[in-house]
């Protein structure tokens, strides 16, 4: 795959300007990813916050602060990269997801308060 | 190991009577298809072809051979998927006053079924994509795509689904769910046979295909277009299929999300979709529907590109409102991320929900209708020129704009709860869709036919097929319209009231007007491959047209075009042919080419073997499948045979015969 792009890259004289990372960069974001890791495990093993709802918001907090890492230290995102592409795919995606997750929540919130039989509610909680 | 189990453990679910030999329909088109397929192996090996079509067809990375196989793939399975058709409106036409028609529930439900998943997966699809393989690198003046052997490997995974559907005609079953196999009939509980697990991994194969394709089509939009050609000079063409490759790469993981998790329900026994256990099967239709949505904007916009195209060029104006076109494209492609759930209005989401999708639904008809409008401004005053692409498009505005108001009328939400489910939404959506998607594929294989074969198709059976086409839709689905106000459900295998029999029979005769069509069409290609010498066109642009494709040769050579163009202007061609554009005929240089592979077909093959072991439980095969798709993909990084150059005395040659064909012609 990788001759094939610079095949095609060569004929169209498009020069290879992929930004690579510095070894203290990838250091940086493999300690940053472990430990974004470790700490939602130690949260749910130890139960530290008690709350069990609480607890996955922050393991979900985590997740998205890990996502950032991986795109910054990993995959070398940036406003500038790609002319820019790379930013607006980013917020394109970005907006899909926000439209998908939360569209689903919003319909599937109504449709249960409007459609669930009552005592299967009450089974429910 | 007792031999019971030894057979079981090797065949997993599959019995001798897993055949349908009690079904005679079945084992009629069984002996027609192995009595024609092996008609063709025989002729195929005859005239020693094997050798050739693998190493110039199946193995090619090159943009446009693939293309063209896309293009052959949507045919035959057109004409699998019609063959469905008809046999629905048959039953339908038949099965009055107590006559049970002559399809049975068992197979009339997998008909419908088989006859919605091929239309939209192994035909739409492939017509769409391969009309956008083939034109999209030409228009932007690239030598292929960004990733040549993806779109090889994309190409075949595409063809592995179709296989699989196909397959399930002859051994075993398909589902018997409808086109989107809503939970909790295609749970295990009441699907407990292969039919729902051939309808998964027949789309998860074809899907990883599509996905792939996208990504590689962005790609080659973003990255390899010529010098000059900024975003607002490319081709609307190029612009819908830029929207359309971004909608496939934002949806199709969400169809695939959906569908493994059905799979999880049916192989493991988790409960995300079902009844009990705090599954729910609402949650499967949102979130399908989230794909399915976009899904038509997919198939619909590349459409409405070729449509510009063709539109410009045969009223021999420049495209009227270029930006807003690709505003109007833009818009589409956001909004219809925002309108999924007006496909379960009455899901009972409640007014507010319903009220948001409804209002959303009927903005996306503003885009659509200015994009109508270009088109009618571009004809205004322009020379028109009424051949064949041209009469496609025509047909289209006119049978789309009663579509889209249809569209507008399901869009109200209380309206849809009387019409939601009933032929009058079957009948909105072929008229979307036949009228938008399968007219625009038609025009745009008219219009580029030329391009990639070097000569026209005959006019006279074009004709023939369009009419046919354009009035047996009417005949088919506008008593649908009518039998859906009256209340008619779809999906229904015998009626009881009697009055309704005339609009089937209507109907019906409608299907049968098409498959003249269908078979006109055909009888086109025969006719044009036989006439091809009175056809020919050695210009490269028999229609006097705008866009890059039309300035290199037909068909293009390998490289497509011997220098990169340089673009100064919208419609890059017809500004070149303007200010007297000289092609260069010397200090021709290498062309650095990517070489053909087997790797991609064996890739696919393997996978399909795995989704085969999946659907019957063979474990051993779908194991051995899975870690010989690893063996051959890890082994294939390893082939550093990748590329070549073509010698500038091979080019030089090349272009000289063309020289020699262009001096001709004047």
């Amino acid at each position: 795959m990788n001759t094939d792009t610079h095949a095609a890259a060569a004929a169209h004289h498009h020069p290879d300007q992929h930004a690579h990372g510095s070894l203290s960069t990838y250091l940086l974001g493999f300690i940053l990813s472990v430990a974004l890791t470790a700490v939602p495990f130690w949260l749910v093993m130890s139960g530290e916050l008690g709350n069990k709802q609480v607890t996955a918001l922050v393991i979900m907090g985590f997740a998205v602060v890990q996502i950032v890492v991986h795109m910054v230290y990993f995959l070398h995102m940036n406003t500038a990269s790609e002319n820019g592409w790379t930013m607006m795919a980013l917020i394109f995606t970005i907006v899909m997801v926000v439209i998908a997750l939360s569209g689903s929540l919003w319909v599937m919130h109504h449709l249960t308060t409007n459609m669930m039989p009552i005592h299967e509610m009450s089974g429910m909680k | 190991m007792s031999s019971p189990d030894l057979i079981k453990l090797i065949f997993g679910r599959l019995t001798l009577e897993s055949l349908p030999l009690h079904e005679p329909i079945v084992v009629g088109t069984f002996a027609v298809v192995a009595t024609g397929g092996l008609a063709l192996f025989g002729a195929l090996t005859y005239f020693r072809l094997w050798g050739y079509l693998w190493r110039e067809w199946f193995t090619t990375v090159d943009h446009k051979r693939i293309g063209i196989m896309y293009m052959i793939l949507g045919i035959v399975m057109l004409l699998r998927g019609f063959a469905d058709a008809i046999m629905m409106r048959a039953q339908q036409a038949i099965a009055f006053g107590g006559s049970e028609g002559y399809l049975n529930a068992h197979h009339y439900d997998q008909i419908f079924t088989a006859h919605g998943v091929i239309m939209i997966f192994f035909v739409a699809m492939p017509l769409v994509t391969g009309l956008m393989n083939y034109v999209v690198p030409l228009q932007i003046g690239a030598r292929d795509v960004s990733f040549p052997f993806l779109n090889n490997f994309s190409f075949w995974m595409t063809v592995g689904g179709a296989v699989l559907v196909m397959a399930s005609l002859f051994i075993g079953e398909f589902a018997r769910t409808g086109w989107l196999a809503y939970p909790p009939l295609s749970n295990i509980g009441y699907s407990p046979d292969v039919g729902v697990d051939y309808y998964i991994w027949g789309l998860q194969v074809a899907g990883v295909g599509t996905t792939l394709s996208g990504i590689n089509l962005i790609c080659t939009i973003v990255k390899l277009r010529a010098p000059g050609m900024t975003m607002m000079r490319m081709p609307v063409f190029t612009w819908t299929s830029l929207c359309t490759n971004v909608l496939i790469v934002a949806s199709f993981p969400v169809l695939t999300v959906v569908l493994a998790l059905l799979s999880l329900d049916r192989y493991v026994g988790t409960n995300f979709f079902t009844n009990d256990f705090g599954g729910s099967p609402m949650m499967y239709v949102n979130l399908i529907w989230i794909w399915g949505h976009p899904e038509v904007y997919i198939l619909v916009l590349p459409a409405f590109g070729i449509f510009s195209e063709v539109t410009s060029t045969f009223s021999g104006k420049r495209l009227f409102g270029y930006t807003s076109m690709v505003y109007a494209t833009v818009v589409i492609t956001i909004l219809s991320y925002l309108v999924w759930l007006h496909h379960f209005f009455t899901m009972g989401s409640g007014a507010s929900v319903n009220s948001f999708f409804g209002i959303t639904t009927m903005i996306i008809s503003i885009p659509t209708g200015a994009k109508m409008f270009n088109w009618l401004f571009t004809m205004y005053r322009g020379r028109i020129r009424f051949e064949l692409p041209m009469m496609w498009t025509l047909a289209f505005m006119f049978t789309f704009v009663i579509g889209g108001m249809t569209g507008v009328l399901l869009a109200v939400p209380p309206a849809d709860f009387v019409l939601h489910n009933s032929l009058f939404l079957i009948a909105h959506f072929h008229n979307v869709i036949i009228g938008g998607v399968v007219f625009g594929a038609f025009a745009g294989i008219v219009y580029w036919f030329p391009k990639a074969f070097g000569f026209r198709l005959d006019p006279f059976w074009g004709r023939v097929s369009f009419w046919c086409w354009v009035t047996g839709f009417f005949f088919a689905f506008m008593p649908l319209y009518v039998l859906g106000l009256m209340g008619v459900t779809r999906r229904l295998r015998v009626f009881d009231d009697p009055s309704l029999q005339i609009w089937f029979i209507v109907a019906g005769f409608g299907a049968a007007l098409i498959f003249v069509g269908i078979m006109a069409m055909l009888v086109q290609f025969a006719v044009s491959i036989l006439r091809r010498e009175q056809l020919r066109d050695v210009t490269g642009d028999p229609w006097n047209a705008r866009t890059l494709e039309w300035a290199t040769s037909s068909p293009p050579p390998d490289y497509n075009f011997a220098f990169t163009p340089v673009v100064h202007d919208n419609d890059a061609w017809w500004d070149m042919k303007r200010r007297g554009y000289q092609r260069p005929l010397t200090g021709f240089k290498p062309i650095h080419m990517p070489s053909n592979t087997g790797t991609g077909i064996i890739l696919a093959g393997l996978a399909t073997a795995m989704a085969f072991g999946l659907i019957w439980y063979m474990w051993w095969l779908a194991a051995v499948s899975f870690i010989a798709l690893l063996v051959v993909a890890i082994g294939h990084t390893f082939n550093y045979h990748r590329d070549f150059d073509i010698p500038a005395d091979q080019i030089v040659r090349t272009e000289d015969a063309r020289t020699n064909l262009l001096a001709g012609a004047k």
